[in-house]
């Protein structure tokens, strides 16, 4: 009896010491290495990968940010539409806590989906809703508001849009800078990437560095 | 270039990286755990163990340590959480509640990394770092023990001795999964992860103002988090998040890094059995089963079926653009038939059909491949079945790679294989007669309310028992009665499993070969390849029919 007690406390010691040194090695060890190298060879990429323009940070380009100007007296924001428009948000992860903001979408700290099921009455109201509000704002029929215009992304950060809603845009951005429709057309397609290798992922547009570039040609004008 | 074309496309070129990877990796496996030397970095960290690593150990031994290590590791990050209030480089976060760092305790050391938490709003660096991606590795390198010493107990015969826990833990940590998390880490860094230790700190947005955003050490946590099959998330959004997966290369790229170890681990079996055909056999049903599924989840998601995505127009609700509908579905079914669990797309809000497959893919036990390790172990417990059905069908007595399926090993198996539904069902069944518990859905303002929410729980303790840890995330499941009961599901389906693999080992060490004769079933041929794919679905289907009927069946067909 006595043996099996000092039998069991010997591997329950053993099992905590293995525990410990196997945490010096790999959450010690390896994480400081693996930041060490990171750091010293892809600076930019391993901190964010942060836009700056004109000496001043202006976000990620791998995270989606909104463009608003201001909110309305209920708080939701108001598009500001001389720059493109990112997908809707839903940007809220089911396990957040907290009552929700007042606006949560592109929200860096609270990256997450709708979670809403493909029969869900709230998804198929909201999809509706933002259909006829692109259709409108635009000035396009609803049957060409491509999908991604219409839904929120996986993480509610996405950086991208389709190709198809960035074009959809133009005529519109292109009037509220006071900018020829073909100009601005063309800003978009230099800023289209096609598929990685040709076949890999969807092509896209990042609303981002689109935005920085479309600021950069109209600035002389504000 | 069609999307559908894209995905096909991707798909061909992943197993390619998968079928190039497999005959190296899996020799190189192989060598790892039958090698006779130890590295000195090993020899030191045996020293620091007090253990004596070439001491042969029998089952009973053998799971002892695979059970005291795994306690040790259930407390140890139990309590980091309850402390984390009170360490350093904490970034201000509280201390975890004690139900639900018993749950991310339990879900993390069972390789599950169901979270019912939101990375970026409750862990600091410590936990992180030093606590969750620590079990990311040794949980994955526990597993894989196991199954080297199931191979080993059909491998040797006469003696029950099945290798060394300690020997076998280590081995799987230093020389397999760190080097390859290392060059995985950076490559992911290099398209994009982000790894640094800036903490909480804000960033300039476009239109003025800033933004607090984090940063941490993520691109050496992903990496160990799909290659060992575990799955928990550094942000809320999981793989969807940019900063974890920034790009449609490293979308399949880490697909891959799911996969590699899992299929990689059949070569190692072959070899080990000393007939490599034998692994092939198995390598061929999973890989039949996976390919299946896939090719059904692109089919469906592509249909994009459900009010909602029919009027968006394709299947991107909780999807990324940079990845598409495509990328997203093999991600989806290789994180379901892994026991993965990661997500680089929403699941609660896949069609209804896809939604069912995710289900269906973590029901047939996570063997097509499987976790890493757990994969293995029950394919083969799944093969012992097979074999014994088919030596009911003839009237013979069953083996299996030169041993008998004797009743001992019938019954071991049996058990093995009732353990998950067990837990699955009885604890679904609980949830739907108390009202806390249902009040935690999501979705009960789906059309056809009742099934989908009754998917999201059947969902939830389906990922937890079979130690996936997906989420159909519309379930809030941070709640007392769902911390407590999905973290028992987790430790019950991770280690009662453990248990009756290693009892089936030892006995199957114990015998003596019998010669193959005209009569002994081919067990590396087509047919039982056919015979076992068979088998799995079948058993799956009857066990869990009723269940998957009341909810995504129900829902597709409303």
């Amino acid at each position: 009896m006595n043996n099996s007690v000092r039998n069991t406390a010997r591997l329950l010691t053993a099992g905590l010491r293995a525990l410990l040194v196997l945490t010096v090695v790999c959450g010690v060890i390896y994480p400081l290495v693996v930041t060490g190298v990171a750091q010293a060879a892809f600076s930019g990429k391993a901190n964010g990968s942060e836009v700056t323009s004109h000496g001043k940070v202006v976000g990620s380009s791998l995270l989606g940010q909104r463009y608003d100007k201001g909110t309305d007296k209920q708080g939701n924001p108001i598009p500001d539409l001389r720059y493109f428009q990112p997908r809707p948000s839903a940007g809220l992860g089911s396990n957040r806590k907290a009552t929700p903001p007042v606006n949560p979408q592109y929200d860096l700290q609270v990256s997450g989906a709708s979670n809403l099921g493909a029969t869900n009455t709230d998804l198929i109201k909201a999809v509706k809703e933002r259909k006829q509000w692109v259709a409108t704002t635009y000035g396009v029929p609803e049957s060409q508001v491509p999908a991604d215009a219409v839904t929120s992304s996986g993480s509610g950060l996405d950086p991208d849009i389709s190709p198809e809603y960035a074009l959809l845009q133009v005529n519109r951005v292109a009037k509220e800078n006071h900018r020829s429709a073909d100009e601005i057309e063309k800003l978009v397609q230099d800023h289209v990437q096609g598929r990685q290798l040709g076949f890999m992922g969807e092509p896209r547009v990042n609303v981002l560095e689109l935005n920085v570039a479309l600021r950069d040609l109209t600035q002389g004008q504000r | 270039m069609s999307p559908a074309l894209a995905g096909v496309l991707q798909l061909t070129a992943l197993i390619a990286a998968l079928a190039l990877a497999y005959r190296p990796l899996g020799d190189y496996m192989a060598a790892v755990y039958s090698s006779p030397r130890h590295l000195r970095v090993e020899k030191v960290i045996y020293r620091c163990i007090g253990a004596n690593a070439d001491t042969q150990m029998r089952w009973p031994a053998y799971l002892r340590g695979v059970l005291a290590f795994s306690l040790a590791g259930v407390l140890f990050l139990y309590l980091i959480q309850r402390l984390q209030g009170h360490l350093p480089l904490s970034l201000g976060f509280a201390s975890i509640s004690p139900d639900q760092a018993f749950n991310t305790a339990a879900s993390f050391v069972a390789n599950t990394n169901w979270q019912s938490y939101s990375g970026e709003q409750a862990m600091g660096h410590v936990v992180q770092t030093a606590g969750i991606a620590v079990q990311n590795f040794v949980s994955a390198a526990t597993g894989m023990a196991v199954a080297v010493a199931l191979v080993r107990g059909f491998a040797r015969s006469r003696t029950g001795e099945l290798g060394n826990f300690w020997a076998d833990l280590v081995r799987g940590t230093i020389r397999v999964l760190i080097p390859i998390a290392i060059i995985g880490a950076l490559i992911l860094v290099a398209c994009g992860a982000i790894q640094n230790f800036s903490g909480i700190h804000e960033v300039g947005q476009f239109m003025g103002g800033a933004q607090q955003t984090n940063g941490g050490a993520v691109a050496s946590q992903e990496v160990i988090k799909e290659l060992g099959t575990n799955g928990g998330g550094y942000f809320n959004a999981n793989s969807a998040h940019p900063f974890e997966n920034p790009t449609a290369f490293t979308n399949l790229f880490e697909i891959f890094l799911i996969l590699v170890i899992p299929f990689a681990l059949t070569r190692t079996f072959g070899k080990l059995v000393g007939n490599v055909k034998q692994g092939y056999a198995i390598l061929a049903t999973m890989g039949i089963i996976w390919l299946g599924f896939t090719a059904l989840m692109m089919w469906t998601e592509f249909a994009h079926g459900g009010a909602a995505l029919q009027a968006a127009g394709a299947a991107m609700e909780g999807k990324e653009n940079r990845f598409g509908v495509g990328s997203s579905a093999i991600f989806s079914i290789a994180t379901t038939l892994t026991s993965t669990g990661a997500v680089d797309s929403f699941h609660s809000s896949f069609t209804a059909f896809g939604g069912g497959l995710q289900l269906l893919g973590m029901m047939l036990g996570e063997i097509a491949p499987g976790g890493v390790g757990s994969g293995l172990y029950g394919m083969l417990v799944m093969a012992v079945i097979a074999v014994f059905i088919a030596g009911l069908m003839v009237g013979r007595t069953p083996e299996y790679l030169g041993k008998k399926i004797g009743t001992r090993e019938i019954k071991l198996a049996a058990c093995y294989i009732l353990i998950t539904p067990t837990l699955v069902l009885g604890f679904t069944a609980a949830s739907m007669v108390l009202p806390d518990a249902l009040g935690s859905m999501l979705n009960t303002k789906a059309v056809g309310a009742g099934p989908h929410g009754f998917s999201e729980v059947l969902y939830a303790f389906t990922s937890g028992a079979n130690n996936n840890g997906s989420a159909f995330a519309g379930l809030n499941a941070n709640t007392p009665w769902y911390n407590t009961t999905i973290g028992l599901a987790m430790l019950l389906g991770r280690f009662l499993p453990m248990v009756f693999v290693l009892a089936l080992a030892g006995s199957l060490a114990e015998q003596q070969p019998i010669p193959e004769t005209a009569g002994t079933l081919r067990t590396e041929k087509p047919l039982f390849a056919g015979l076992l794919v068979g088998t799995i679905l079948i058993i799956t289907g009857l066990t869990y029919f009723p269940a998957l009927a009341l909810g995504p069946l129900a829902e597709g067909l409303s």
